[in-house]
């Protein structure tokens, strides 16, 4: 054998070697992205199946119609209606403020902020999302309601108003960024059409910028929502965990994810029906953030295709 | 009339401008005021827990277990729970959100099946945490009975922050230009080897932040873990990792149950007694300072590598 075609050989055993190692690390590196798909339909699975066991016990009819919730109770009531008005509440408080701060913030720092003010601002901006959310709760139980007191002397010492506010304040940053990047993605000829045209700067933010970016504020504001309807820690721990069926923002409610801890507090026999509520309340809360999710997502994707 | 009402005089143009420009300077002062209101407000959060817990600040206060008296509890089994499920939580999310996120940028031929993966990946960002709990009551707690466990609510925040990871590490790995993975492909290369030996290096400040801001997000998460049935009253510490005789590492302590500083700080802010609250302040601040210098870390990283590389 000539020493070329020894080379040759090594090299292609070599070759070979290299090609099987990068087929054995594909396999693998799929494997990981499966568990992103694995985890979904175990959240599925695990809903569902427990949740099927609570619907045996409860009628659909009941679960969508009594306006009581009360499983751990001897006289047991099962209407979740209590919980999604609760959540409804809070969320609607959490938009209050979350809407108009976190658009104002992205038109500010999207058209009138200077670059290194907002490469400064932003990150800085975004630790307020990062706050753990049981501290936030203790900001709403000792210094927001104290403070509230002080303007409605009535208010009880939880209520889903000072949540709310919380909350609000806590999606600032999320709503604010995703509005930004949305009016970013206007193209400049637009803002030059109509600087142009002598309008100021805030013209141009409120007829054209904000206009063009509309599906995306949209996404912003959804996918807020579905982080105030899946807030847990500030309501359990500010607005009370007394079911109510009320829209008023100063009584004290349980939201669906503050039941769910409350529950969890206690100690429940696993398979019984007041576990499988939690569960039940799960699927539900899961059914609605997916469903403003999807519809958050795709206008973000319309908005990134627009342009 | 008709005709001098479709024109617009000097003086009319004039005032309309001025009016115009004070509006406009207007949104300025009142942008700058709504953003720095809220950063304001971050503060006052901080300050307001480093006051009202101040007196309870000291070695004490970490190296107590929790207690029915105030004054002598302490966050020791709090600390030293939240660092295990951390360590569970590393050690699981990073490899494999890095790999899956590999996967998505290099691996992955554009057909239904990515894109199933991809919109997964997105939706799992969007699913509140609490659900992550019920699937880590049923599953992991019940189903494979890990029982409330520091390994089932490590691999519980695992999951929930796998997006984070996943996302971040695309971001900083779809950022290396293909000049670079063309240069290698055309030296002869393999797939793996254009990775490992050009995509991975240059994006490592990318997960590196994505990882941090992902164990910052685990660290304050309270639900999916009181979901588990984390016990808020623990004095006693999980099994020792090292021992004195052989094999000299032990795994038990995974099975151990747990509390974590979350936990600990929402048992003392939902007592009425006045004295809990403060406990609870002093937790607070500390937990604040752990996410807050995580984000600082992770902020100066990401500023550091962008200075570094220029394409």
């Amino acid at each position: 054998m000539s020493d070329t075609t020894a080379v040759r050989s090594i090299s292609q055993s070599a070759l070979r070697y290299r090609k099987l190692r990068d087929r054995i690390i594909e396999v693998l590196l799929l494997a990981a992205g499966l568990v992103a798909v694995f985890t979904t339909l175990a959240i599925v699975a695990i809903l569902v199946i427990e949740s099927s066991g609570f619907f045996r016990h409860v009628s659909l009819i009941d679960f969508f119609t009594d306006t009581l919730w009360t499983p751990l109770f001897a006289d047991a009531h099962y209407g979740i209606m209590p919980l999604v008005a609760g959540t409804l509440t809070t969320t609607m408080v959490a938009l209050v403020v979350a809407v108009p701060l976190g658009t104002m913030i992205a038109i500010y720092l999207s058209e009138f902020a200077p670059h290194n003010v907002r490469e400064t601002v932003k990150p800085i901006l975004e630790l307020l999302g990062a706050v753990p959310t049981v501290v936030y709760g203790y900001f709403a139980l000792t210094m927001v309601t104290p403070a509230l007191q002080f303007f409605m002397p009535d208010l009880p010492g939880f209520n889903m108003l000072s949540a709310g506010l919380v909350i609000g304040l806590m999606i600032v940053p999320y709503v604010s960024s995703v509005s930004e990047d949305a009016m970013r993605a206007v193209p400049l000829y637009m803002r030059e059409g109509s600087y142009a045209m002598g309008a100021t700067r805030l013209q141009t933010a409120l007829r054209v910028v904000v206009p063009g970016a509309f599906s995306g504020l949209a996404a912003a504001f959804i996918l807020g929502i579905s982080r105030a309807v899946g807030e847990t820690m500030v309501v359990a721990i500010a607005a009370g965990m007394q079911p109510n069926l009320t829209f008023d923002p100063r009584q004290p409610a349980a939201t669906i994810t503050a039941y769910i801890v409350q529950v969890s507090l206690g100690d429940l026999a696993h398979g019984s029906v007041g576990y499988q509520s939690i569960f039940a309340a799960g699927l539900v809360l899961m059914v609605i953030t997916l469903i403003f999710n999807v519809i958050g997502f795709s206008l973000t994707r319309k908005f990134r295709e627009a342009y | 009339m008709s005709a001098s009402a479709a024109t617009v005089t000097p003086e009319q143009l004039r005032s309309g401008l001025t009016r115009r420009k004070l509006l406009d300077q207007i949104f300025v002062v009142a942008g700058l005021a709504v953003m720095l209101g809220c950063l304001a407000i971050l503060a006052v959060l901080f300050i307001d827990l480093v006051r009202d817990g101040a007196p309870r600040f000291g070695w004490d206060f970490l190296t107590n277990f929790a207690s029915r008296r105030a004054e002598k509890a302490g966050i020791l089994a709090a600390w030293v729970g939240t660092s295990l499920i951390m360590l569970v939580t590393a050690v699981c999310a990073v490899p494999v959100g890095v790999m899956a996120a590999i996967y998505l940028e290099e691996y992955a031929p554009k057909n239904w099946f990515t894109a199933v993966v991809e919109i997964n990946v997105t939706n799992l960002a969007g699913v509140p945490s609490i659900v992550y709990g019920l699937l880590a009551l049923g599953l992991l707690v019940h189903q494979l009975e890990l029982g409330q466990s520091i390994l089932a609510a490590g691999l519980t925040l695992a999951l929930l922050i796998l997006p984070i990871v996943i996302v971040a590490t695309r971001e900083s790995i779809r950022s290396v230009p293909n000049a670079i993975r063309e240069a290698a492909y055309g030296l002869g290369a393999t797939r793996w080897e254009v990775t490992k030996d050009h995509v991975l290096p240059y994006s490592t400040g990318g997960i590196l932040t994505g990882m941090i801001l992902g164990l910052s997000r685990a660290i304050g998460e309270t639900a999916p873990i009181i979901t588990i049935g984390a016990l808020s009253f623990i004095a006693f510490l999980p099994d020792p990792p090292i021992k004195s005789e052989f094999p000299f590492v032990s795994f038990q302590w995974l099975h151990d149950p747990f509390t974590a500083m979350p936990i600990q700080m929402f048992n003392w802010v939902s007592r009425p007694d006045q004295a809990f609250q403060s406990n609870a302040a002093a937790a607070g601040a500390i937990l604040l300072c752990m996410t807050l210098a995580m984000n600082g870390v992770a902020i100066f990283i990401r500023y550091r590598f962008r200075k570094k590389i220029n394409w």
